[in-house]
């Protein structure tokens, strides 16, 4: 069908553990992640805080090195593109919609920053640049003087959205891009994020916890625990028939308003284990009902056809 | 979108926009003018003083100012222990106290900033290198070190400023440094970082602004530093030479007249007073104007 325009193979990111004595222990954060993101689709990726989310964004972003693993842009090698020249590919929007902007700094210029770092135009240029962008992202123009700290959380976010776009990139990294906000004003932001992608053909890696919100947006859904995919599908299939032990209990638990839950399970009891100590085998036969002797020596291989990826024995 | 584009008045330069945040701050105004106030008198010493500050008038020794008993409007504000006019000698000394307290918070704190912002970012190596250096600083009383380099450096007012300005220093790397390492955990910074900025830009754009409330209140505490350390020098007949006239050494010239002749220790004492007094207000109001989330809209 299509050719991706990413394409990620075996992404590892360790961090070292350093005492005193040199490197204690090895925080497996990303541990084996391979997937694709075709044109104008969007990849959620869902899991608990800790599972690794939000380094893999970063690890794309290149704000982290990644350890091992192979990352294709556009049929370029990612990891060795410089920031200036990977911000015309890819481009983010950050979970904190106050801290990602410079308290400093006035919305436009805010908004035009990536022009005023990577191109020629002049100031004025920049901000009728931002104030186009303003239109587009429905944010009034006339606040295109304002500071951040005058707007609103929602409207934040608008401002962040349009800083990412505005060097034309075709995919956006959303680290939790509406978590911060209030549900009136997430629904907006995802409405919008999914009028820009149908517009401007964006391709979204859309980072969430919240299987909520997922679902409404995403096209795949990739389901991380402790570093490495459980479960991966398209998203009527991943919500409708979850066949992970994990990736049900993540469903289960998302609560939702006069429909009752069609899968009965207990909920999940524990915590996500220490990353920097994982338990053996299976990570998750610590909490998986279903978990068999087997699970607690042997590591499970994602497999499935493409499309439709489970690692788990006892589906 | 050119229609929108164009409805949109032009931005404010900056220098009207922070006037309109300054003025409504009160103390800021009221530093302004004391500092304005001095500066004035200053640049235009030669026609305002009505005396040389080196005159010595004979027989006319420790006069008091015109409004105590025996004072007389010849000498408006008295004279001095080898009879010259305190008045003439206040205003051509602000010159001095002014001038180069200014340059000593302008030299320190350019490369104090630089520095903590260099080492806050980098961190590493060049942090710890950076830092030790500054213990060392610290941990020698200030005097002692700004005495040490005077003397190196040879006597004279711009030897005394480099003196004041190295001792200085560490005051800035450390505080600029700290709020560096804060900014840069803030996602702002590594957002700028995925467009592909600079480290200077990073540095002197996104982070030094920042970084501006701490660091105004610093240099505001730095010129009053600098006023006393220069007298201090000065005293110590490292600094201004007589009959050169400066605040900090007609403080120090005075002591011994502090029951005789009160006026002449109050006076400067008041000077320097009035003048560090009016650097806090102004640096009060130049923070909060800059400051966007202080501002009323």
């Amino acid at each position: 069908m299509n050719v991706p325009i990413i394409k990620v193979q075996n992404l590892k990111k360790h961090y070292d553990i350093k005492g005193i004595f040199g490197t204690t222990g090895i925080v497996k954060a990303v541990d084996g992640l391979t997937f694709d993101l075709l044109p104008g689709e969007t990849l959620a990726v869902v899991g608990e805080s800790g599972c690794g989310k939000s380094t893999l964004a970063k690890v794309l972003m290149n704000i982290e090195k990644a350890t091992a693993g192979e990352f294709e842009i556009d049929n370029k090698n990612g990891f060795v593109l410089t920031a200036k020249e990977l911000q015309s590919h890819i481009q983010m929007i950050f979970q904190d919609p106050m801290g990602s902007l410079n308290p400093r700094k006035k919305a436009w210029q805010i908004i035009s920053e990536p022009l005023l770092i990577n191109s020629k135009l002049t100031k004025t240029q920049c901000r009728d640049r931002a104030i186009e962008m303003m239109a587009k992202v429905g944010l009034r123009v006339e606040l295109v003087d304002r500071y951040p700290h005058m707007f609103s959380g929602g409207q934040r976010q608008r401002i962040g959205i349009a800083r990412a776009l505005i060097n034309h990139p075709k995919i956006l990294i959303c680290d939790e891009p509406v978590s911060a906000l209030d549900v009136s004003i997430q629904a907006q932001i995802l409405n919008l994020l999914m009028d820009l992608q149908d517009n401007l053909g964006l391709s979204y890696i859309f980072i969430s916890h919240d299987l909520s919100v997922v679902k409404h947006i995403a096209d795949k859904i990739l389901v991380m625990y402790l570093g490495k995919i459980v479960e991966f599908g398209n998203t009527h299939n991943v919500i409708t028939e979850p066949k992970h032990p994990y990736t049900k209990a993540l469903i289960q638990s998302t609560p939702e308003v006069g429909v009752r839950n069609l899968i009965e399970m207990t909920p999940l009891s524990g915590e996500l284990p220490s990353p920097l100590n994982p338990p053996s085998g299976c990570h998750f036969h610590q909490r998986c009902p279903l978990a068999t002797d087997r699970c607690k020596t042997e590591i499970p291989i994602l497999t499935g056809k493409f499309g439709r990826q489970v690692s788990c024995y006892n589906i | 979108m050119s229609n929108a584009t164009s409805k949109l008045s032009a931005p404010p330069s900056p220098l009207i926009e922070f006037w309109y945040h300054f003025k409504s701050h009160l103390g800021g105004l009221i530093g302004l003018v004391i500092i304005t106030f001095f500066l004035f008198l200053g640049l235009f010493a030669e026609v305002i003083a009505p005396y040389d500050p080196a005159q010595i008038f004979p027989g006319k020794a420790t006069l008091p100012p015109f409004f105590a008993q025996g004072g007389s409007m010849e000498f408006i504000l008295g004279t001095d222990d080898v009879g010259r006019d305190i008045l003439s000698r206040l205003i051509f000394g602000g010159r001095i106290s002014i001038v180069y307290s200014f340059l000593v918070v302008l030299l320190s704190g350019t490369i104090g900033t630089s520095l903590g912002l260099i080492a806050g970012y980098y961190g590493g190596a060049v942090d710890r290198m950076t830092m030790r250096l500054v213990d060392i600083m610290m941990s020698l009383p200030s005097i002692l070190l700004a005495i040490v380099v005077a003397s190196i450096l040879g006597p004279g007012l711009l030897n005394t400023v480099i003196a004041v300005s190295i001792v200085s220093i560490p005051h800035f790397i450390r505080l600029i440094r700290a709020q560096t390492m804060a900014e840069m955990k803030r996602p702002y910074v590594t957002a700028s970082k995925t467009f592909g900025a600079s480290s200077a830009r990073q540095m002197f754009i996104n982070i030094l602004p920042n970084c501006m409330a701490p660091l105004i209140v610093q240099a505001t505490i730095g010129f009053s530093n600098g006023i006393l350390d220069i007298a201090a020098l000065g005293f110590l007949g490292l600094g201004a030479k007589p009959p050169l006239s400066e605040w900090g050494t007609m403080l120090a010239d005075a002591r011994a007249y502090i029951e005789s002749a009160p006026w002449m220790v109050t006076l400067p004492g008041i000077c320097i007073l009035l003048v560090v007094l009016g650097f806090n207000l102004l640096g009060d109001g130049l923070r909060d104007a800059l400051d966007p989330r202080l501002k009323k809209s």
